[in-house]
């Protein structure tokens, strides 16, 4: 009986300190919003949000930043979506099982793994160097879709497979083309898992930071960008730079940024999940 | 009708190359670069120097000192995310009620979204300070905090695929355990984390590799200081974040200071490739398929 | 051990006016069953009549399924086993199942066996060296496993499996032994051992087997049960249920008109 009560002695125990990490790492999160929102919230007002960066933090504000955050947002969801969901098509649908498939699933699974910086220093070759962009709109935007390229295709991917195969066999056996039945019939089936993927994908583009720095967007950006071709900054360096600066200041500017950037993050993140529930409520196959 | 078939899926096919152009890109780039870089410095400099100065007036190029700051945060990252990870995943297959399991499991999944730099602030303006209150010697820049919040933030990564496969191991073992009148704690650590071990271990694997590319943290919290110590305390530099260094200044192309971040980029990367593969490739054979 | 098995007649299993919902579905109407010792219990019934849902509230594994709830009581030993100061491991100690399809853990077949008494904290090696070749002795494995038992269990036949399954069951000398279905993913010759296996078991403990072969119940148990959507129809000692049914619906069953 002893053992017995040992054995629920250490169960109980296990359970409360699981609880307790559950909760830690919950915590950590709620203490940390809380901790930002603190520090920056009184800072967040319609100078912070128009005003080009200053010398001055109380003068500074986030629109170069802002506009370049949108500008690389919308070109890398211009350029990755295409070429990802094209690439998902054609390993799902076309590729067949062969030496070539293989190899491309491979490569995909690594990609995924490789960290952001080195996409950043193939973008500065590449892109800003090779193809004479320079540490432009464009260059951040195409390195940004090569970062997430993998995981559109994946989320593609997986959409695709969950489509059943009894809807691929009613559109042949009607004399539909293959296109015609990825068109028609599966790719608006499989919308849902498509679109969440490429929402949460894009939500974590515009969160990279060091990608960008190293293909050059600049620290400093006195303007606002009105053309792919600009030089530029993003949010994530903007408040890289305000944290880097030993003004208590600019500490503050960079905690009512990351608010702001939070918000757009977690506001894509909400769209995102919203758009999967509904998607797996209205399909049920 | 044919053609344009065939056109379309050419066009499809172009859009899968691009990625298999991306990989080679990779690989050519830092092999291209740092092989110029190799010219200039030895191989066997670049592995047993204890001295990273290539910015300095007397230039060293070991890669050691950078090699450990980014061994120490991630060590200490994984220190922090394996047990909360673990225990969390198993709390969430074995314990937890399933209400309380779909409102956490996002609420984690929130850790993993946000941005990295917001970790980097969190670390440099809370943990720190924080820590310094309790170990006074502790240096504004260090090791320490941005290896406890890369932690919290690769907790999700461990607890999620640590979870999936505890779930995958099948309801047959867990009943034939609780039919023995195992507790919870016992059917856990006894059959559950043993026959899920394969996949428990990926998890590790990827958050390491996770962990060793993180950039923006230990960029802002751990320092620009290479030196070769694996002492928590004091400020130092990992890889990620020497090339960010470098690249913030104006650093021209065909330079050595511009070479070695395609060196130190090489070395990153092959270390990330190298766990990134272990990984896969344990998953592969040893993911054994129950019933 | 002979205090033991003396211990063991005195316990009884009685269910009193049992209902079980899950959700909203009552899978479980009003059923009360008072399993005779040292015998041999089946529980027969087309599927999803309740058989197994049945069999399962005993050792309370039906705890976790999503919704479900039980009225009515079942006492072992003169407790309530439901009730909230029932210690739920020990409860499972003494009574142990043995599930429809093998379910060895990935482990040696020397540690599946001990897995029971390592639990409960037995360290002694030599106390469960003697365990391991009892028990394995019991169940007829001895011989044809005794070279590898320190071999993965999942290396064993499908049959020396189920059988492997059931000596790390009596590994912790339960008093009754739950089975559900354990033939159903055997071949023929398996079975045959298993059942006879079962045959010895009852000398020392209670069985109460769930089978949807007919033959079998008729072959080995003692008494047989039979549900119907949920109800005991019928409880009757094998011999008569099988030659002379009290209720039509058991006749009906029995001869195959159904199920």
């Amino acid at each position: 009986m002893s053992k017995y009560n040992r054995n629920y002695i250490v169960d109980k125990t296990f359970q409360w300190f699981a609880i307790f990490c559950t909760a830690f790492g919950v915590l950590s999160l709620l203490l940390f919003l809380g901790n930002i929102c603190f520090d920056g919230i009184g800072r967040i007002n319609w100078q912070f949000m128009t005003s080009l960066p200053s010398r001055l933090p109380e003068k500074a504000g986030i629109i170069s930043a802002f506009v370049g955050t949108l500008w690389i947002l919308v070109l890398t969801a211009i350029i990755a979506v295409p070429v990802g969901v094209g690439a998902g098509i054609y390993l799902e649908e076309y590729a067949g099982k062969s030496r070539l498939f293989d190899f491309f699933e491979i490569n995909i699974t690594n990609l995924a793994g490789v960290p952001s910086i080195i996409y950043g220093l193939l973008g500065l070759e590449v892109f800003a160097r090779l193809m004479n962009m320079g540490g432009s709109i464009l260059a951040g935007a195409c390195t940004l879709s090569l970062l997430i390229l993998p995981v559109i295709i994946v989320a593609t991917r997986e959409s695709l497979k969950a489509v059943p195969k009894s809807l691929r066999e009613a559109s042949f056996a009607l004399g539909a083309t293959k296109w015609q039945t990825i068109r028609m019939q599966l790719l608006p089936a499989a919308s849902g898992g498509i679109v969440t993927g490429i929402i949460l994908s894009l939500a974590r583009a515009i969160g990279e930071t060091a990608p960008l720095i190293v293909v050059g967007a600049l620290a400093y950006v006195p303007f606002v960008p009105t053309s792919p071709t600009d030089e530029f900054t993003v949010m994530p360096i903007q408040i890289f730079n305000w944290i880097s600066r030993p003004q208590k200041g600019f500490a503050i500017d960079a905690a009512a940024a990351i608010i702001i950037l939070l918000l757009i993050t977690f506001v894509m993140n909400g769209i995102a999940l919203y758009y999967r529930n509904k998607w797996q409520k209205k399909v049920k196959w | 009708m044919r053609k344009r078939e065939k056109i379309i899926k050419v066009l499809l096919l172009a859009c899968g190359v691009v990625s298999v152009l991306t990989t080679f890109g990779i690989i050519w780039i830092l092999l291209s670069e740092a092989s110029v870089f190799f010219k200039t410095v030895s191989i066997k400099e670049f592995l047993t120097s204890d001295q990273w100065t290539p910015l300095f007036a007397d230039k060293h190029f070991g890669i050691l000192p950078l090699l450990a700051g980014t061994v120490l945060t991630s060590g200490i990252a994984i220190l922090v995310a394996l047990p909360f990870g673990l225990t969390i995943a198993i709390y969430l297959n074995e314990y937890a009620p399933k209400q309380l399991r779909k409102v956490v499991k996002p609420m984690l999944e929130i850790l993993a979204a946000v941005p990295t730099v917001v970790y980097g602030y969190f670390a440099l303006t809370f943990v720190t300070p924080l820590m310094q209150t309790v170990l006074p010697s502790l240096s504004g820049f260090n090791a320490l905090s941005p290896g406890i919040v890369m932690g919290i933030m690769i907790i999700p990564l461990i607890s999620s695929l640590s979870e999936d496969a505890l779930y995958a191991v099948p309801k047959s073992l867990r009943e034939a355990s609780y039919g023995m009148g195992a507790t919870r704690f016992q059917t856990a650590f006894r059959v559950l984390v043993p026959a899920a071990l394969s996949g428990i271990t990926v998890s590790v694997l990827l958050a390491i590799s996770r962990a060793m590319g993180e950039t923006m943290i230990v960029a802002i919290a751990a320092g620009q200081q290479p030196r070769l110590t694996f002492d928590p305390t004091v400020p130092i530099e990992t890889i990620t974040t020497y090339i960010v260094q470098v690249s913030m200044g104006d650093v021209e192309r065909g330079t050595i200071e511009y070479q070695t971040i395609f060196a130190a980029g090489l070395a990153l990367f092959g270390l990330t490739f190298l766990l990134n593969n272990i990984s896969f490739w344990i998953k592969k054979k040893f993911t054994r398929k129950y019933e | 051990m002979a205090e033991k098995s003396k211990m063991v007649e005195k316990e009884s299993l009685i269910a009193e006016n049992v209902n079980v919902f899950y959700g909203d579905n009552h899978v479980i109407k009003n059923v009360s069953i008072v399993m005779p010792e040292n015998s041999i219990t089946a529980f027969i019934g087309p599927s999803g009549c309740g058989k197994s849902t049945f069999l399962r509230l005993y050792n309370r594994m039906n705890d976790y399924i999503e919704g479900f709830r039980k009225d009515g009581s079942i006492i072992f030993n003169g407790k309530e086993i439901y009730s909230k100061d029932i210690q739920l491991e020990e409860l499972r100690k003494k009574i142990g199942m043995v599930f429809q399809k093998p379910n060895p853990f990935p482990k040696t077949v020397y540690e599946n066996i001990v897995y029971g008494l390592r639990i409960q904290g037995v360290k002694d090696k030599a106390l469960l060296d003697e365990v391991v070749e009892s028990t394995l002795k019991k169940v007829f494995l001895w011989g044809e496993v005794k070279d590898q038992l320190k071999k993965s269990a999942l290396a064993l036949s499908g049959g020396q499996q189920q059988r492997l399954c059931i000596a790390r069951t009596l590994a912790v000398e339960p008093s009754i032994l739950l089975m559900d279905e354990p033939t159903s993913a055997l071949d023929p010759i398996s079975t045959a051992k298993l059942e006879e296996l079962v045959f010895e078991l009852k000398k020392t403990l209670t069985v109460v087997i769930v089978t949807h072969n007919m033959q079998q119940a008729a072959r080995i148990s003692d008494k047989t049960a039979f549900f119907y959507m949920g109800e005991l129809k019928e409880f009757s000692p094998t011999k008569q249920m099988f030659t002379n049914p009290k209720e039509e619906i058991t006749q009906n069953y029995i001869t195959g008109r159904f199920g």
